[in-house]
């Protein structure tokens, strides 16, 4: 992780539509404020997306023997990863075939990326 | 046999509505879907953001569906899928409403209902309707089409992306096209504001270094056959494009992200007053149309940024259904049609463009009423003020609201009680005084 | 094989050229560079079968319109499509113009256009509650109707290749030349009264035939010119169009044109055959044929003109424009019949407006005049009806049910907007001379048509169309050509240049 500069940045929030704007406080390589949330989640969000930025990351595969003629199901991790890991998780998805039936919550990918983060079906398909 | 609630839709308004329908008390529900599984859009929008106010959790869409769908099954909740709405009438003397669906399983099918909730969701403004010049080649695809192709068909529409508009689904798509390999170019917006929330400007386009061209528009479309590229112009204040700032894109696709419209060719059939400003059916608090006993939530009444207040306002238009089914089953043929006027019309200044509902009977009030709205600009530092009959019954302080956000009011069932003799309810937009 | 006729070009002239020479004995083709019938001039048009007032009498413009117009409405019940005679109104603004009001009225008269009358202020705005306050008097003609061109053209399409036509799409021609038919030593039973045969070089090889009908549109120029001395010239001239939602049905009950006056010629507003409201077209002159895209000014031009004549005309409502490219020939009438150097070469050219109202009149005299030359008796098992799409939303619900009974793909709603089904998208692909595209899917039986121009069905089509063509979604175009709808599957491209 790069060192992290003194001052001042100022971000959106992503948590939820409020989109509020965060200012971040840095000293000393340390986040020392948050301001501009409206909740508690804003703050988290604040000091992790200067720190170690993450996201879900959603994608779709392929399935086969679908008896509704279905042809992909949803994924996502099953939790955030880095951000700078985004494209390896995209990677690590791609190419891949599951059989049906698919149930919200089974594992397409485990580990995607060596994130230590599975890939999980978010869809039920037939 | 005549149901006590029919429900146009099987997408989050529709699921919602029935569920809520149920709790209310309603048994003989059904639910009647065009696509072949309940869900509705949610099948699509394979992105996570969803369910953090009704779930408290962060789901995607297909997940929030299934949610819905799980409950639905679990009341035992009748729905037919792959089945196609026709047609909607109300008999006059009895209330009775008459729907008629075809499917290919079915047939053409004519059933009966007390009550009937609208759900029918929304439509993408296309291309013709904002008359982009040029030619009409393949490669031209709304957000949600190509959301469509690439989330459930499994096809990357076009390798070189150029987006027009900034609604969330052309956002989303920037992104998710991103991942599939293609290459984002750009996002023209005509207004010098995003029409997408703000934590999609940052995840979808900022994310992935995707420039955000605002007071921007597409000029021209090229190519004969498959798109080659568009042109990009600067617009003005008035929105027309600045001679001289033309700039060529070389891209095989545009994706039209440029608005919803409520999907309501049925209900303007069945005699639905409609807003000119929302396009959707002008309600009472009750989420009544002008049409007794068919009620409208969701898309189909107004275009939601939010699919949990989607579900939310489903849920009252349910339960004020079953109500509805309620009291005339007991009336058996003889409603009260005293009990149907909908009230005083809600007034607004200094910002908005439409309410919903649009009239409130301070009379039928039960349980708290909230208020919906969006502003025609970007307006900074102001107070949301409710006016009742001039004074002031609530304030709200709004750093910003934006065109692209709804606003919501939550008037309180105490608010009415002292005053059912009402005569004006006014919101006010006011700059903050300093 | 040798053909009797190929005909070049499969818009409406040229499909009209076919069906009425399936009515004699012989091999025909029809030969296509698009994928489909209907993919030039005759798709993107005013959709009028105009009464026949407007041509220079003497012309063959004005006769061919007065024939076109008289066949209508037998040919439309013996294709099972739609035709109705809603009548046209050519509406006068300013007293100044009454002399040319006049001279239209005089026109139609010499041309033999019946039940013709000039109408006042009063009658006018009682026929038409919209039209203008300023409007002064029209010329009103019961006898103009509406059509839909792209079923014209299938039905006469579909009609020709169960009479036993070949259509060669795909198939550009690129030279054309009378060889001795003695070098084609296999068949020299079939040389003609001059020896000679045409050899017709195209992008799928030779084609051989005894005569060759040029109905080429805004091209006939160019194939004209390559066998006679005696050239002629199409101008392409760009009519751009807007079309209204089904909804604002009725707004204008008949055609309303404007009569020609300092503004030039104005532009027409009339209800389609489908119920849409439909305004245009403009009038550019250019160099390319195939240009037809819109352009702002036109768009907005055309907006501002229609509403001299008609009010408040419901714009929000548009669904799309488009722009149809019309083959104007330099001395402004149709060319018709073989050129003097050119013997069974035969000229449908230069057919612009009143086109799709002549082309059947056109069509008849141009087999009769083939089928004379080359000595060809009539066909004993030609059948001259076909029966149309069936619509399944516009049966009683009874037949409707027993449809779907039958077969469930009529009950399976593809294409919400304008109420298309599996049953009808199937037909459109599997009839003779069926839909290859989305675009002919769209012409035959309107799914994407409506106001969502696509967005719903346009997935669900494609996949209708692989399944029937047994061709990968990948490989589904638009219209033909290189028009391919999507770019690949996912999780295809590496994400590697992108982090």
């Amino acid at each position: 992780m790069s060192e992290l500069k003194s001052g001042h940045r100022v971000l959106t929030c992503i948590n939820c539509p409020l989109g509020c704007t965060l200012d971040v406080e840095i000293a000393d390589g340390e986040v020392v404020r948050v301001t501009g949330n409206t909740c508690k989640r804003g703050e988290v969000y604040g000091r992790k997306e200067v720190t170690n930025p993450t996201r879900i990351v959603t994608s779709s595969v392929f399935v086969s023997g679908s008896s509704t003629g279905a042809r992909t199901v949803s994924c996502k991790t099953a939790s955030d990863v880095p951000k700078d890991k985004i494209f390896d998780v995209i990677d690590a998805v791609r190419g891949v075939t599951v059989p049906c039936p698919v149930h919200i919550g089974d594992v397409i990918v485990p580990d995607a990326a060596g994130c230590g983060v599975d890939v999980i079906a978010t869809k039920e398909v037939f | 046999m005549i149901y006590d609630l029919i429900v146009i839709g099987g997408g989050p308004a529709g699921l919602a509505a029935a569920s809520a329908a149920h709790d209310a008390g309603s048994r003989e529900i059904l639910v009647l879907e065009r696509d072949e599984r309940l869900g509705g859009i949610l099948n699509q929008c394979i992105h996570n953001g969803f369910g953090l106010h009704t779930f408290k959790e962060e789901l995607t869409g297909p997940e929030y569906a299934q949610r819905y769908i799980d409950i639905l099954t679990g009341k035992g909740i009748e729905y037919k899928t792959d089945t196609m709405v026709l047609d909607i009438s109300s008999d006059k003397d009895t209330l009775i409403k008459t729907v008629t669906a075809v499917s290919g399983s079915d047939g053409l099918t004519v059933y009966s209902a007390y009550a009937v909730v609208l759900a029918m969701g929304c439509r993408e403004r296309s291309r013709g309707a904002l008359n982009i010049p040029g030619y009409r080649p393949a490669g031209i695809f709304s957000a949600g089409t190509a959301q469509r192709l690439v989330n459930i068909e499994g096809y990357l529409p076009g390798r070189r992306v150029v987006i027009l508009g900034s609604g969330d689904i052309g956002l989303i798509m920037a992104r998710r096209m991103t991942l599939e390999g293609a290459k984002v170019l750009a996002c023209a917006e005509l207004m010098p504001y995003s029409g997408g929330l703000k934590r999609n400007i940052v995840q979808c386009l900022d994310d992935f270094g995707i420039p955000l061209l605002l007071s921007h528009t597409v000029t021209e479309i090229r190519g004969k056959e498959r798109v080659t590229g568009v042109v990009i112009s600067e617009v003005g204040e008035d929105r027309k494009p600045i001679p001289g700032t033309e700039r060529f894109y070389e891209c095989d696709t545009l994706l039209l992200s440029v608005g919803l419209l409520p999907e309501n060719e049925l209900s303007k059939e069945l005699g639905t007053e409609i807003s000119p400003v929302t396009g959707g059916p002008v309600v009472s608090e009750s989420f009544e149309t002008s049409v007794p006993g068919v009620f409208a939530a969701g898309n189909v009444l107004h275009v939601h940024d939010l699919v949990d207040f989607v579900s939310e306002e489903a849920a009252a238009a349910g339960a004020h259904a079953a109500a509805f089914a309620a009291e005339l089953k007991d009336r058996a043929g003889a409603p009260d049609t005293e009990l149907r006027d909908r009230g005083i019309e809600i007034t607004f200044d200094g910002g908005p463009r439409y309410t919903v509902p649009q009239f409130i009977n301070p009379a039928h009030v039960s349980g708290p009423v909230k208020v919906r709205f969006r502003v025609g600009s970007v307006l900074k530092n102001r107070v949301v003020k409710v006016l009742f009959d001039g004074n002031c019954v609530l304030s709200k302080k709004r750093n910003v609201m934006a065109p692209g956000e709804m606003e919501e009011l939550l008037l309180k069932e105490e608010l009415f009680a002292g005053n059912r003799g009402l005569k004006e309810i006014r919101i006010s937009v006011e700059e903050e005084s300093v | 094989m040798i053909y009797d006729a190929a005909v070049i070009g499969a818009g409406i002239m040229g499909v009209s050229v076919a069906r009425f020479l399936s009515a004699y004995s012989g091999k025909f083709c029809v030969i296509e560079k698009n994928e489909d019938v209907c993919t030039g001039t005759s798709k993107a048009n005013s959709a009028i079968v105009h009464a026949g007032f407007d041509a220079e009498p003497g012309s063959l413009k004005a006769k061919y319109n007065l024939l076109g117009s008289l066949m209508y409405p037998q040919l439309a019940e013996e294709l099972d499509i739609p035709f109705r005679r809603n009548g046209s109104l050519v509406v006068m603004m300013h007293e100044e113009d009454r002399p040319k009001l006049m001279e239209l009225y005089e026109r139609g008269i010499a041309n033999g256009v019946e039940d013709l009358e000039i109408i006042g202020r009063e009658r006018l705005r009682g026929l038409e509650p919209h039209i203008s306050e300023n409007a002064v008097a029209a010329l009103w003609a019961p006898t103009g109707g509406i059509v839909c061109p792209f079923l014209a053209t299938v039905a006469l399409a579909e009609n020709a290749a169960d009479n036993g036509v070949d259509f060669l799409f795909g198939t550009e021609v690129n030279a054309l030349c009378r060889v001795k038919s003695a070098v084609i030593p296999e068949r020299k039973d079939l040389a003609t009264e001059h020896g000679y045969l045409w050899e017709i070089d195209t992008s799928k090889g030779a084609v051989y035939a005894r005569s060759v009908i040029n109905a080429a549109g805004v091209m006939s120029d160019i194939y004209h010119n390559l066998v006679s001395a005696r050239k002629i010239r199409i101008i392409p001239r760009k009519g751009e169009y807007v079309l209204l939602d089904r909804i604002t049905g009725g707004y204008v009950e008949r055609t309303i044109f404007q009569l020609p006056g300092k503004l030039g010629k104005g532009v027409l507003v009339s209800p389609t055959i489908h119920g849409n409201t439909l305004v245009g077209p403009t009038a550019e002159e250019q160099y390319d044929r195939e240009a037809v895209n819109t352009t702002f000014d036109g768009i907005s031009d055309l907006m501002e003109k229609a509403g001299d004549t008609v009010s408040g005309i419901p714009f929000r409502e548009v669904i799309t424009s488009f722009a149809g490219v019309r083959a104007h020939e330099v001395g402004g009438d149709f060319i018709i019949g073989e050129p003097e150097d050119a013997p069974l070469f035969y000229d449908c050219a230069g057919i612009e407006s009143p086109g799709l109202t002549a082309a059947p009149a056109i069509g008849k005299q141009a087999a009769a005049d083939i089928a004379e030359k080359l000595g060809l008796k009539t066909n004993p098992s030609f059948n001259g009806t076909r029966k149309g799409f069936i619509n399944p939303l516009e049966m009683a619900p009874e037949e409707l049910a027993e449809l779907i009974r039958k077969n469930p793909d009529y009950g399976k709603i593809v294409c919400r907007c304008e109420g298309v089904t599996e049953g009808e998208i199937r037909d459109a692909i599997r009839r003779k001379v069926g839909a290859k595209s989305l675009d002919g899917v769209k012409r035959r039986v309107r799914a994407g048509m409506g106001r969502c121009q696509s967005g719903f069905c346009s997935p669900r089509v494609m996949d209708i169309l692989s399944e029937e063509l047994g061709i990968p979604v990948s490989e589904i175009t638009k219209k033909g050509g290189y028009s391919r709808i999507i770019a690949d599957k996912i999780k295809c491209c590496s994400g590697e240049d992108k982090r």
